[in-house]
C-alpha cells in the first residue's frame, strides 16, 4: 500500500522504512484493529437487524438531537470565536494574555468536571439560573444545556485555528482595498472573510467533530428523555448496560460513519474555498 | 533493513509488554495490596450498585474485624459501585467480582446465563432467596408536601412534577415503575389497559430521566427539579439524614413494591484466587446478628429484625408491599414485557414524545 | 485538535510586524473594538469563567479545612498516581509515534500519504464511549482475546493497562498532527546537508531537526498530556470503576459526587483544574520562548 513513488533527492535520508513501518504499526495496533473489531461486532448483527437498529424512531431522534446540537454548538462557537480570535490578534486591551491563556482550558478540563459545573451555574437555583428561570429560559434538562456544554468545549478549537489566519491577514491588501475606495465594511466582506474561511471551516469542523461524541458533560446537564434530549452516546452507553452489544455498536458504527462523512465534506469544501480565494488573488 | 525491522518488533513487544505487565493491576496504585501480601492474606471484590456505599464500607469492616478473629486471615475488600446493569455487564465482560450485591436478581441472572461464573441456581443457595435485606419504593416530597402527594394517583396529577430514573438503565427505577403498575392493576381490578394508561401519565409528568438512583436524587435534592423523587426507602432516609432534614420529608403510598437485592457468591472467580471460603462467610455475615444490625442501621430493611436495633426499626413506616413474583411473574417476564427494547415502557414513551 | 504550533509561529510574527500600523486605513472604529472586547469577555465568562469559578466555590464553600480533608484519602491519592501513572506512558508513546509519522510523512513521499494522514486523524472522529468499547471488545471475556487473556492471566479492560489504552486512543492524534504540518513547511534541505555532511540518522536526528522542532513538540505534549489527564467517557467505558484500583482522577470526581460528598468531588475537580491552569502556564511560557527566538532570528 505505501511505496516510495520518488526519491527526493540522491542524498535520500535515512529511516524511511523504520518510521513508517512503526507508524502503520502503531496505528494498525492501536487504531485499526480496536475499530475493526467494532465493525465485525455490527457487521456479525445482519444487514437487517443493523439497520432496523440504527433507524428506530428513538435512535433517529437521538441523531438529529445529537447533530442539532452539535451544529448549532460549533455555529455559535464560529460566531464568537470569530468575534473572541479577532479580538486576540488584533486588539490590544488590558487582560488579553489572561483571555489568550483561558481559551485552552475546557480541552484540558475533564468533560465530567464541566458537565458538573454548567449543572451547577445554570440549574435553576445556581447562579445564573435563579436569574433566567423568571424570564422563562430554562438551560439546565433542556436542549439548550446541551448546546452550552458543547459550546463550552468546542471553544478552543475554532479560536485556535483562527488565531494564526488572522495573524497572518496581510495588512497590504487591506490598505490596497481600502485605498480603492472600499468601505471598512466591504473590505471585511469581500477580503478578510474569504481569506480566513478556510481556517473558520477547519474550526467548525473540529468543534462538530468533538461535540458529536461528547458525553462526559452533556449527561450532567440534559435530562435524558428518550426522544427528547437524549443524545446518541448515551443511547449507546445504555444498550450495553441492557447486554445489547450488536445494538450499540450498530449505533457507534453509525456514528463514525457520519461524522467522519461530516469531516471529509468540510475538509473538502474548505480546500474548495481555500482554491477559491488563492484564484481570486 | 534486518536491523531496523528487528528493532521495531523489539520496540513494539516492549510497548506491549509495558501495557499488559506493569500495570497497577496489582502493583502500587492500589491501596488494598500496600496492606499486605503474606500467608493467610485475601482480597475480596464486591461488586455492587448504587446506594449501598456507605452500608458496605461499615459492613466491611465488621466483617474483617470479624473474620480475621475467626480464621487468623486478614482480608482486604475492593468495593465497585455503578447503576446494576453496567455493573453486570463488567462481569461478564472480566471484571473479578468474588461477590456481587445487585439491585435486582435479574442482572445475577444474566451473568450466571451468559458465563459459567456461578450456576443458575444462584439464588436458591441463600435464606429469603439470597436476600440478607429488602427495601421498598417511597416517594421523597419536599418540607410540608406543598404539593399534598399522599399515593401514587397523586404523581399522576396535572402539575406535578415526578423526579425518577430511568428503568433502561437503573435497577431502583424498574422497582420504581413496578410499584406504580401494581398499585394501578388493585385499583382498577387487574385492567392491564388501564394500569398502562395510569403508568403512562406519571411518566408524562417526569421532566428528567437520570441514568441512576444517585443521579436522581440529586437532580430532586441539589438541583431542586420536581415535586416528588420516587426512590428506594434506604435512598430516601439516607437523604435525609445527610442532605437535610429541614428541607425533605418522606410519604408512604397506601401499597408498594418489595425490593429484593440479592447478594451471590461468583464461585468461580473467588475459587480461581482462593477465595472461595472468604466470599462465602462473606455473604453468610450477611445474615448474622452483627451483620443484620448493620443492614438496619443503614436503613435497609433486616430480614431478621430481631438483631436490628429497635430505634432503627422505628425508621420504618408500615406499608403493604407486593412482590415482583406476585404480580408479574418474576423479572425475566417482567423484564421482557416492560424493558426490553420494544416493550411497554418503549412504547409509552414512544407515545409522549409524538404527544398522544 | 489544538492549535498549531507552525502556525502560532506565523502568528506571533506576523502580529507583531503588523502592530505599529493599527491606526491606518486597517483599523475599525474605536467602539466597534470595544464591541469585540466587551462580547469576548462576555461570552467566555458566561461558558468558561462562572463554571470554572463554581468549581473553586464549591470547593472550598466549608472553608480550606474540609477542602484539603479531600486529600487525605488513600482512594484520592491512588486516583491522582493512576492518572499520572496513565499520562507518564500515553503521552510518550504517542510522542515516539509522532515523530516517526511525522518523519515518514514530511521527509518522504510515497504512495497513499494522504490515506495514513486521515486514518491517523480517524481516532478524533470516534466517540469517546466508542473508544472505550473497542477495546472491551477486543479484550473483555466475551470478545476476540479475552478468553485467551484470561486463561494466561493477563488482566488488560478492568486494569490500568485498558484505562492507558483507551487513553492513548483518545490522544492518540494529538502529538502527530503538531508535527506533521511544520515538518512538512521546514522541507528536508537541512537534513540533507547533514546527511551529505556524513552525519548519521540518528545524528541528524537529534542535532537537526529536533532543535527546529522542539516548540511544537512542546505543545504537542502538552495538549496531550492536558488531555491524557482529564478523559473521563472512553475511561469510565473501560475501568470497570474499582475504587483504588482503576479509577483515575475523573472517575474519582464522579463517585465523590455520587456519594453526595460534594466538597471533596470539587476539591479533587478543582485539582484537575489547577493542572489544567499549571499545564497552560507552561505552553504561555513555551510561546513566549518561541516568540523571542523568532525575534532574535530576526535581528541579525
Amino acid at each position: 500500500m505505501f511505496r516510495r513513488t520518488a526519491s527526493t533527492s540522491a542524498r535520500a535520508l535515512p529511516g524511511f522504512g523504520l518510521t513508517l513501518g512503526y507508524t502503520v504499526l502503531y496505528l494498525s495496533l492501536i487504531v485499526l484493529l480496536p475499530l475493526s473489531a467494532l465493525l465485525l461486532r455490527a457487521g456479525g448483527l445482519g444487514w437487517d437487524q443493523f439497520w432496523e437498529t440504527v433507524t428506530h424512531p428513538r435512535v433517529v431522534a437521538s441523531y438529529r438531537l445529537t447533530f442539532g446540537t452539535s451544529l448549532a454548538a460549533a455555529t455559535i462557537n464560529a460566531v464568537f470565536g470569530l468575534v473572541v480570535a479577532w479580538t486576540l490578534v488584533r486588539l490590544r486591551f488590558p487582560g488579553r494574555r489572561l483571555l489568550d491563556a483561558l481559551i485552552d482550558l475546557p480541552f484540558a478540563m475533564p468533560t465530567a468536571v464541566s458537565g458538573i459545573a454548567l449543572a451547577a451555574v445554570y440549574s435553576p437555583h445556581g447562579w445564573l439560573g435563579q436569574v433566567l428561570e423568571p424570564l422563562g429560559v430554562k438551560v439546565v434538562y433542556t436542549p439548550i444545556g446541551i448546546m452550552l456544554a458543547l459550546t463550552l468545549i468546542g471553544l478552543p478549537f475554532v479560536v485556535r485555528t483562527l488565531q494564526p489566519a488572522i495573524a497572518d491577514l496581510e495588512r497590504e491588501t487591506e490598505e490596497a482595498a481600502a485605498s480603492l475606495g472600499a468601505s471598512r465594511w466591504q473590505t471585511h466582506r469581500r477580503v478578510i472573510f474569504p481569506s480566513i474561511l478556510p481556517a473558520l471551516m477547519t474550526g467548525f469542523a473540529l468543534a462538530l467533530a468533538r461535540a458529536i461524541g461528547e458525553y462526559g458533560s452533556v449527561i450532567f446537564v440534559s435530562s435524558n428523555l428518550p426522544m427528547k434530549t437524549e443524545i446518541a452516546s448515551l443511547l449507546i452507553v445504555s444498550k450495553l448496560d441492557q447486554y445489547d452489544v450488536g445494538g450499540a455498536t450498530a449505533i457507534a458504527v453509525m456514528m463514525l460513519f457520519i461524522s467522519f462523512g461530516m469531516l471529509l465534506v468540510i475538509n473538502g469544501l474548505q480546500r474548495l474555498a481555500s482554491r477559491r480565494y488563492r484564484e481570486a488573488l | 533493513m534486518s536491523l531496523n525491522r528487528s528493532w521495531l518488533l523489539s520496540s513494539t513487544l516492549a510497548l506491549m509488554a509495558a501495557l499488559s505487565g506493569c500495570g497497577p493491576a496489582d502493583g502500587a496504585a492500589a491501596p488494598s495490596t500496600a496492606a499486605g501480601k503474606g500467608r493467610g492474606h485475601v482480597t475480596l471484590l464486591n461488586v455492587s450498585y448504587d446506594p449501598t456505599r456507605e452500608l458496605y464500607e461499615e459492613f466491611n469492616a465488621a466483617f474483617k474485624r470479624q473474620y480475621e478473629r475467626q480464621t487468623g486471615q486478614t482480608v482486604t475488600i475492593d468495593q465497585s459501585h455503578g447503576g446494576a446493569g453496567k455493573q453486570a455487564r463488567a462481569v461478564i465482560d472480566g471484571v473479578k467480582a468474588d461477590v456481587l450485591t445487585l439491585a435486582i436478581g435479574y442482572d445475577i441472572d444474566q451473568i450466571a446465563r451468559r458465563t459459567d461464573l456461578l450456576p443458575t441456581d444462584w439464588q436458591s443457595r441463600l435464606e429469603n432467596n439470597s436476600c440478607p435485606y429488602t427495601t421498598t419504593i417511597v416517594f421523597l416530597v419536599r418540607r410540608g408536601n406543598p404539593k399534598g402527594i399522599n399515593d401514587w394517583e397523586d404523581l399522576a396529577r396535572d402539575g406535578v412534577e415526578v423526579i425518577t430514573p430511568n428503568p433502561k438503565t437503573s435497577g431502583g427505577a424498574r422497582y420504581n415503575y413496578l410499584a406504580a403498575w401494581g398499585y394501578a392493576l388493585r385499583k382498577f381490578g387487574h385492567d392491564e389497559l388501564k394500569a398502562r394508561a395510569f403508568v403512562k401519565s406519571i411518566y408524562k409528568n417526569v421532566p428528567v430521566l437520570g441514568s441512576g438512583a444517585r443521579d436522581s436524587t440529586i437532580t430532586f435534592v441539589q438541583r431542586g427539579q420536581g415535586d416528588v423523587l420516587l426512590a428506594w426507602e434506604n435512598e430516601a432516609l439516607l437523604a435525609i439524614a445527610q442532605l437535610g432534614a429541614d428541607a425533605l420529608e418522606i410519604v408512604v403510598p397506601s401499597v408498594s413494591i418489595l425490593a429484593e437485592p440479592p447478594v451471590a457468591v461468583v464461585d468461580k472467580n473467588a475459587a480461581s484466587h482462593g477465595a472461595l471460603a472468604a466470599a462465602q462467610a462473606y455473604v453468610r455475615y450477611l445474615y448474622s446478628p452483627e451483620g443484620q444490625r448493620i443492614v438496619a442501621r443503614h436503613y435497609y430493611r433486616p430480614y431478621q429484625p430481631r438483631f436490628a436495633d429497635p430505634e432503627d426499626l422505628k425508621r420504618f413506616a408500615k406499608v403493604e408491599t407486593f412482590t415482583v413474583n406476585d404480580v408479574f411473574g418474576g423479572w425475566p417476564r417482567a423484564q421482557a414485557q416492560h424493558f426490553d427494547d420494544g416493550g411497554v415502557f418503549d412504547v409509552i414513551q414512544n407515545e409522549l414524545a409524538q404527544g398522544r | 485538535m489544538g492549535p498549531s504550533a507552525a502556525s502560532a509561529h506565523r502568528g506571533i510574527a506576523a502580529g507583531h510586524a503588523a502592530a505599529p500600523r493599527l491606526q491606518g486605513t486597517t483599523a475599525d472604529a474605536r467602539w466597534l473594538e470595544w464591541l469585540f472586547i466587551g462580547v469576548s469577555w462576555a461570552f467566555l465568562a458566561l461558558v468558561l469563567l462562572v463554571p470554572l469559578g463554581a468549581v473553586f466555590c464549591e470547593a472550598l464553600r466549608e472553608g480550606l479545612r474540609a477542602y484539603f480533608d479531600a486529600f487525605d484519602d488513600p482512594y484520592a491519592w491512588s486516583a491522582i498516581r493512576l492518572t499520572l501513572f496513565t499520562a507518564a506512558i500515553a503521552v510518550p508513546a504517542n510522542v515516539v509515534f509522532g515523530l516517526a509519522a511525522s518523519w515518514a510523512i514530511a521527509k518522504f513521499e510515497f504512495r497513499g500519504k494522504t490515506v495514513l494522514i486521515t486514518l491517523i486523524d480517524l481516532p478524533f472522529a470516534v466517540a469517546p464511549v466508542v473508544s472505550g468499547l473497542i477495546y472491551v471488545l477486543l479484550f473483555g471475556m466475551t470478545g476476540w482475546f479475552g478468553p485467551w487473556l484470561a486463561s494466561h492471566d493477563i488482566q488488560i479492560i478492568f486494569a490500568a493497562p485498558g484505562v492507558v489504552l483507551a487513553t492513548i486512543f483518545v490522544t492518540f492524534p494529538l502529538v502527530a498532527r503538531e508535527l506533521i504540518p511544520l515538518m512538512q513547511e521546514q522541507g528536508t534541505d537541512e537534513e540533507e546537508a547533514a546527511a551529505s555532511l556524513g552525519a548519521g540518522g540518528w545524528q541528524t536526528f537529534r542535532r537537526v531537526t529536533l532543535p527546529n522542532i522542539k516548540w511544537a513538540l512542546m505543545y504537542g505534549v502538552i495538549l496531550c498530556n492536558a488531555r491524557a489527564m482529564g478523559e473521563f467517557g472512553a475511561v469510565s467505558v473501560v475501568s470497570g470503576h474499582l475504587r483504588g484500583k482503576t479509577h483515575t482522577m475523573p472517575l474519582h470526581v464522579e463517585s465523590l459526587y455520587n456519594e453526595y460528598n460534594f466538597v471533596a468531588a470539587f476539591a479533587v475537580a478543582s485539582l484537575l483544574a489547577m493542572l489544567a491552569v499549571a499545564t497552560l502556564a507552561v505552553k504561555t511560557a513555551v510561546q513566549w520562548r518561541m516568540q523571542r527566538e523568532l525575534q532574535d532570528s530576526a535581528e541579525p
